[in-house]
């Protein structure tokens, strides 16, 4: 049998059956001194950025380039050089903004739920996956702030005392929305924040130049690693993973809800909310993979980013892949079993309507493609996931497409159009990519983007884990 | 007890060690021996050496869990004062206007209540964490030891502080020899 992570059916001493220890979350012959030099060293440059950097980032800056003509022209002449229209009234701003948001969720998923789950294999990927979130939720953000027409009024969302004594109201999904996307914003900033300071607290001291010296000082607060502040500091950050989990499932959920509260077919799911969960933590699985794998040959981080990390990713990958298509096969299903003329027209519709191709292309990229990752040989061959969880992306940007051009085909034939982005939309999507990939390439090149802290916790065997939980045995 | 009278003060003295079990055993015999303002400093954070200082438990899940009710009982408050008391909305059926009119609109405030909740559960976290250890600060005698700025990279570090009753100097120093760290140093204020 294959040495698979879990996959020793060998029985131990009295018959007892007993699982191989894990492989080990940190490779090579790694000390607590080796951790600092390999990861602090390239956010401090000592060690010099890879050729790739500078193209990555120039073809971030770029698109941003792109995106900041795109909000000037839109700011200038108005939303109506999108392709919105009734009755697709949101079109690409609300599929953007659904994908992006998406996206961000794995990171939250990876350093909160992985961490109470004790998955040591989250440790090295926690940081930039968390970083992702941030960034992806930021680009999320920009979609209705511009869909609005006029983002400079972005404070009537808010229940800010005015002089026209109005509030939002409150028992609508698009307020939940404001406050969901805002809170986790705020709360995936802390998170991130919090496991930051004794990693800048390390740059304080390791860092080579003056100015960084005192940069990298002011942003670790002072930590000095006192065991008063360690027992707190960790509380805190188990608490902190406490409150993302449901915060992570709330959010979505509410996103779902601004589709599901409508009584368009099909959108009228109580499924919504598990499927819109899933397919996020789906995509943005497909988003870190994206991303770990360029990073880790780029920078040479084999060691801290193992196979068995990228084999954990992919697995994840394959599973919500799984349960997202059983979210395709549910609707069809309700829509049959139902009896529901129009959930089944719909259905229909959707599958061999006008816009039929982007169904199929979504079975494609969500359901079929991810089959691949059955095989132990491909998962773990780098290019083929690479190109797996590109699909996944694409496949997961068609599934909002779809439902939201679902608009075109409604009830009445009365109410039925069409819709098609202009090259602004694309100008405006396309350059969410830009801003996401500078804040992305700087945050490499500034940021650890492995946490020294928790990599160095791994290594001593008898190291107590968060909290007075003993690590799990095994080697580090 | 100042080591001269005109010298410069004294934080403590300060012993160096390069794994986390010497530490933990080097704490316990300090305390053994009476001392009460010891503290650890390591890379990461390890339970044992909080466990040996004798501070089993922090007091950070109460700031949060009552940041987090304070948070959540005001955006309910707020939700139910702003449509049901100040400007009535009474649209799509969402709310009565009976005499429990904001009452019966309540499951739709519970998203925003829950989110205010967590809002402010994290913000009194990372706030209360950095008012509790007294940080952000810009300086502190430790920075003053060459040596302590290794203890984020990969040493542990054992403080005996100066306003210890049982302080005194070349005492404590023998003492603190006694236990066989890598280096024991001085560390002014």
């Amino acid at each position: 049998m294959a040495t698979g992570v879990l996959a020793h059916d060998t029985h131990g001493p009295g018959g007892v059956p007993h699982v191989a220890p894990l492989p080990p979350a940190v490779g090579g012959n790694e000390t607590m001194g080796s951790v600092v030099d390999t990861i602090g060293d390239i956010a401090t440059c000592v060690k010099p950025h890879p050729r790739q950097w500078y193209v990555a980032f120039a073809f971030g800056f770029t698109l941003l380039g792109v995106f900041g003509i795109a909000v000037t022209y839109l700011l200038t002449i108005g939303v109506g050089i999108w392709g919105i229209n009734i009755p697709t009234a949101w079109g690409f701003a609300i599929i953007n903004f659904v994908w992006w948001i998406g996206i961000g969720h794995a990171g939250t998923l990876i350093s909160a739920i992985l961490l109470l789950l004790h998955q040591r294999w989250r440790t090295s990927i926690n940081r930039f996956a968390e970083a992702m979130t941030i960034f992806a939720v930021m680009c999320a953000g920009m979609f209705p702030l511009l869909h609005m027409g006029r983002p400079w009024l972005f404070y009537w969302l808010f229940p800010a005392p005015m002089n026209f004594a109005m509030w939002p109201q409150f028992r609508s999904p698009l307020a939940w929305d404001v406050f969901a996307v805002s809170t986790y914003f705020t709360v995936s900033v802390v998170f991130w924040y919090v496991g930051l300071i004794p990693d800048f607290a390390v740059l304080r001291e390791s860092a080579p130049t003056k100015v960084q010296k005192w940069v990298y000082g002011l942003l670790s607060l002072g930590w000095r690693g006192s065991a008063y502040h360690w027992r707190r500091y960790e509380k805190v950050y188990l608490i902190l993973a406490g409150i993302s989990t449901p915060l992570v499932f709330s959010v979505h959920s509410v996103v779902s809800f601004d589709f599901a509260v409508a009584i368009v077919p099909l959108w009228h799911a109580t499924i919504f909310p598990p499927f819109f969960v899933i397919g996020a933590i789906f995509s943005g699985f497909a988003m870190v993979l994206v991303l770990a794998i360029p990073l880790r040959k780029w920078y040479g981080l084999e060691n801290y980013i193992t196979d068995w990390h990228i084999d954990c990713c992919a697995k994840f990958m394959l599973a919500t892949g799984m349960m997202v298509s059983y979210g395709y096969f549910s609707e069809f299903w309700m829509g049959w079993y139902s009896h529901s003329e129009f959930e089944w027209g719909t259905n229909w519709q959707r599958m061999f309507g006008p816009y039929g191709w982007s169904y199929w292309c979504l079975i494609f990229c969500n359901f079929i493609a991810p089959q691949v990752l059955w095989v132990k040989k491909w998962r773990m061959n780098p290019l083929i996931l690479f190109l797996i969880s590109i699909i996944a992306l694409i496949g997961m940007w068609f599934e909002r497409y779809v439902i939201v051009i679902t608009l075109t085909r409604e009830y009445s034939p009365s109410m039925w159009g069409g819709y098609s982005p202009t090259v602004w939309d694309w100008a405006t999507f396309m350059g969410t990519f830009g801003l996401f990939f500078t804040f992305f390439m700087l945050f490499v090149r500034y940021v650890p983007m492995i946490s020294m802290t928790e990599i160095r916790e791994l290594l001593p065997k008898r190291a107590g884990g968060r909290d007075g939980h003993a690590m799990a045995e095994g080697p580090p | 007890m100042s080591p001269e009278p005109n010298g410069p003060k004294l934080f403590g003295l300060l012993a160096e060690y390069d794994n986390p079990d010497a530490l933990v055993a080097a704490i316990k015999r300090c305390r053994e021996a009476g001392y009460t303002k010891l503290d650890g400093y390591t890379p990461y954070g390890i339970a044992e050496v909080g466990d040996a200082l004798g501070f089993v438990k922090s007091e950070m899940a109460t700031v949060m869990l009552c940041g987090g009710l304070i948070g959540a009982a005001s955006a309910f408050c707020m939700q139910w004062w702003a449509n049901g008391i100040d400007y009535k909305l009474n649209i799509a059926g969402r709310a009565s206007l009976n005499t429990f009119e904001w009452l019966y609109g309540w499951p739709s405030y519970i998203p925003i209540t829950f989110e205010g909740g967590i809002l402010t559960c994290a913000l009194s976290g990372l706030f209360g964490l950095l008012a509790i250890c007294g940080l952000p600060r810009l300086h502190h005698p430790l920075f003053n030891v060459p040596a302590f700025a290794n203890v984020v990279r990969d040493r542990f570090v054992l403080t005996v502080e100066a306003t210890d009753p049982k302080f005194d100097l070349p005492a404590t120093r023998d003492f603190l020899l006694s236990l066989q760290p890598l280096s024991v140093a001085e560390v002014p204020e």
